[in-house]
């Protein structure tokens, strides 16, 4: 039975009184003290007529008193689905604004009561798998069924079940496991590495090509193969057994070298560079800068008799060692010296008997023509490595009865064999052609001989030839010096008689030499303490200087026409330049001790330098100052030509002056 | 095989000269003028150099070769020459 509301007024009782209420509202109407409500005051109306048509009201005491309108009064009542619980002013924080808003629409849905449960779809994908689940355990039960059937009728189905199951099981016996293995010897292992360059793949394909080369040439003769095997094995032997560093001689060369430039680093330095500054304040006046000094132990007691340059390698040169003095031992050495290595030659020959003079051949650097003591003349190569000459002169072969005081080197003849012309001691002027393995001589000319000498002497006493040279444009003119103090200048076709004989000097004329540039112009240097300079037209001589000692040597120098230098016998060098003061020299300096006579001086034909030998086998070498170098000066404005004709120009000019 | 040993005597007699080591291709020493021990480690450390310096060269132009190497130092200077079996090397202290 629905109990009414009153809007308004409810009151707590009202909750106990609901459960209590009996069916009969009549015994309500009875009970009327505190129990009863309003609402059934407020109902009583239709339900006291329905049931109890007799009924009086009852007015509870805290019933409110309401007028007739008050009571007729229409008042609405609503009924929401507004869940009274629901909060009703939540605010949430509101990033945007950064403030609190009130969140209008909340939610009123309140749950009372919730229960999960467990049913699924039929057609949803878990349904389906445990559908299909069930199935398999159908299946499986019924496999299980079928097999319990097949082995034992008895067991149909296993049931398990608290009280009479039972779980029996029983343990096979296990056998120890046992772990067999076996391990191999582990294969050698080495560690290798290599690069792969482009140079090593370059090795490796010529040594393929190497390998195929000999094979082929195995293919072609297989008859040879043993004995060369038996050939070869004796040389691998024999260079096992030696350690085989001969082919580091060449390394060791030039580390000796190196060596050598280490310890002299400052001569070369001022071979190379230095020019001395103080020239310009010296006025005309030169020096001579000493540079290397060589010398070889060996070579002690020799003279050096002979220096020559070579043509092609113009740090080479030959030094020839032997002794004036005939009284001496008779050996002699051929060295040749690089101005690399100053502290050791690079050939050494020794020779029989003394040298006395060497020349190298203009084109062919490596041929040697030297000139002995006892009248022998050789050849050198030294392009083989033997120690003996390749040609030698003997006694049958015409040599010399006295020393050989010169040798020059001439073009090829017609045969296109190398020759060379010899003067001696005996008075012989003689050629020498190199024909296959032998030395063939040529009488050239016959040096006559001087008035003192008795006429039925004349054949027996000869006049010893100190010097020669040849001319070098016309090649077949050339200049023989005696003893006895003449010049002679002859001619390779007249064999009979001199063109020209000049009384050069008082005694022996040590040097002649024939101008590099000037056609006509030579020079003679003597014992008698003079220089002399001649035309070859003209009977005097042009130039002469005195120097205080016996001259011994003089040399042109190859790049000037008008500069030349002299040695003395007190081991001074004589520099002079015609160009600059014709009567004095412009250098006078001694360059060895005392004691020491200065025997031979050349020019280096490319350098400016001088290479000066003396009596104790020593070489010394001098740088010449700038002054002593000077080229003619160039007038202003004019150019200044370059060549022979220049220096021609001026000695001619020279010459014309003093005519 | 005379004309190398006298080349050598000669270059220990210059001023200056320590000394030489004629060594092969793996780096043995095979003569030397100097102490064992100093000779072993020259060689170790310059072999390397040497092998370092013929391989740019041989990557250069593969048909050239190194054939001498000479270092500076500013105590000594070392030499170094290349054949085809065996190297050599002089260390040498210049005078000053």
């Amino acid at each position: 039975m629905s109990v009414p509301h009153k809007v308004g007024t409810v009151k707590s009782k009202q909750a106990t009184n609901v459960n209590t209420q009996p069916k009969a509202p009549v015994a309500k109407v009875v009970k009327a003290a505190g129990k009863k409500k309003d609402e059934e005051e407020a109902t009583d109306t239709a339900e006291g007529e329905e049931w109890m048509p007799g009924k009086t009201l009852v007015k509870p005491s805290d019933q409110l008193d309401l007028t007739e309108e008050e009571l007729n009064e229409e008042i609405t009542r609503v009924l929401t689905a507004n869940n009274p619980n629901a909060p009703q002013n939540v605010v949430r924080y509101g990033f945007k604004e950064g403030c609190y808003k009130p969140i209008i629409f909340v939610d009123q849905m309140a749950i009372h009561f919730e229960l999960e449960g467990n049913l699924v779809h039929k057609e949803s994908d878990e349904g389906r798998r445990l559908m299909a689940k069930q199935a398999e355990r159908d299946d499986g039960k019924g496999a299980e069924k079928l097999d319990n059937v097949a082995k034992a009728g008895d067991k149909e189905r296993k049931l398990t079940n608290q009280f009479n199951f039972n779980e029996r099981a029983s343990q096979t016996l296990n056998n120890p496991p046992r772990d067999i293995s076996c391990q191999t010897e582990p294969p050698p292992r080495a560690n290798f590495s290599a690069t792969a360059n482009q140079w090593e793949i370059y090795d490796f394909y010529v040594e393929e090509l190497k390998r195929r080369e000999k094979s082929k040439e195995k293919q072609e003769g297989q008859v040879l193969n043993k004995e060369e095997d038996k050939s070869k094995k004796k040389m691998i032997q024999a260079e096992t057994q030696s350690d085989d560093i001969t082919q580091l001689a060449h390394a060791a060369k030039i580390i000796e070298r190196m060596v050598n430039q280490n310890i002299f680093d400052e001569v070369a330095q001022d071979f190379m560079y230095f020019e001395d500054a103080a020239d310009e304040f010296r006025g005309e006046k030169g020096t001579l800068l000493p540079l290397w000094k060589l010398q070889y132990d060996k070579a002690k007691g020799l003279s050096v008799t002979a220096l020559c340059w070579n043509p092609k390698y113009s740090d080479l040169f030959a030094v020839g060692l032997g002794s004036y003095e005939f009284t001496q031992e008779e050996r002699g050495m051929l060295l040749f010296y690089t101005l690399k290595n100053s502290s050791y030659p690079e050939f050494i020959f020794n020779t029989t008997s003394g040298v006395m003079c060497v020349d190298i051949h203009a084109q062919l650097s490596y041929l040697v023509a030297v000139g002995l003591h006892d009248g022998c003349v050789a050849v050198y190569n030294l392009k083989k490595k033997s120690d003996q000459p390749i040609y030698n002169s003997t006694a049958s072969s015409g040599k010399h009865r006295g020393a050989v005081m010169q040798v020059k080197w001439q073009k090829d003849d017609l045969d296109s064999n190398h020759n060379f012309i010899s003067v001696s001691t005996d008075g012989r002027v003689v050629s020498w052609t190199l024909v296959k393995h032998e030395l063939v001589f040529t009488d050239i000319i016959k040096l006559p001989a001087t008035d003192k000498v008795p006429d039925d002497l004349k054949d027996v006493i000869a006049t010893a030839g100190t010097s020669l040279d040849f001319h070098k444009q016309k090649d077949y003119h050339f200049l023989v010096a005696t003893e006895a103090g003449k010049i002679h200048k002859g001619s390779k076709y007249y064999s009979s008689k001199f063109l020209e004989t000049y009384d050069a000097h008082f005694m022996t004329v040590s040097r002649v030499r024939w101008n590099p540039f000037h056609p006509n112009v030579f020079i003679s240097c003597g014992w008698d303490w003079m220089v002399k300079i001649w035309d070859q037209t003209i009977k005097s001589p042009i130039f002469t200087f005195e120097l205080k000692t016996s001259v011994t040597d003089v040399a042109w120098a190859p790049y000037s026409s008008t500069i030349f230098a002299a040695i003395t016998n007190d081991g001074k060098v004589h520099v002079f330049d015609l160009s600059i003061n014709k009567y004095e020299a412009l250098c006078q300096q001694k360059v060895v001790s005392k004691k020491t006579r200065l025997l031979h001086i050349e020019f280096n034909p490319v350098n400016p330098i001088i290479i000066v030998g003396d009596d104790r086998g020593h070489v010394i070498s001098l740088k010449l100052s700038p002054n002593l170098r000077k080229k003619p000066k160039e007038k202003k404005g004019q150019e200044l030509p370059k060549g022979p004709e220049v220096e021609i120009a001026k000695m001619e000019q020279l010459l014309s002056s003093l005519r | 095989m005379s004309i190398i040993d006298n080349s050598l005597k000669r270059i220990l007699r210059y001023p200056g000269v320590i000394g030489y080591i004629i060594f092969n291709k793996e780096g043995i020493p095979i003569r030397t003028g100097l102490d064992n021990a100093t000779a072993v480690k020259y060689v170790g450390l310059l072999n390397q150099l040497i092998m370092t310096t013929r391989s740019t060269i041989r990557d250069i132009d593969p048909q050239d070769d190194v054939k001498l190497l000479r270092i500076w130092t500013q105590k000594y200077e070392i030499m170094v020459a290349t054949e085809e079996e065996y190297l050599m090397i002089v260390i040498q202290k210049p005078t000053e």
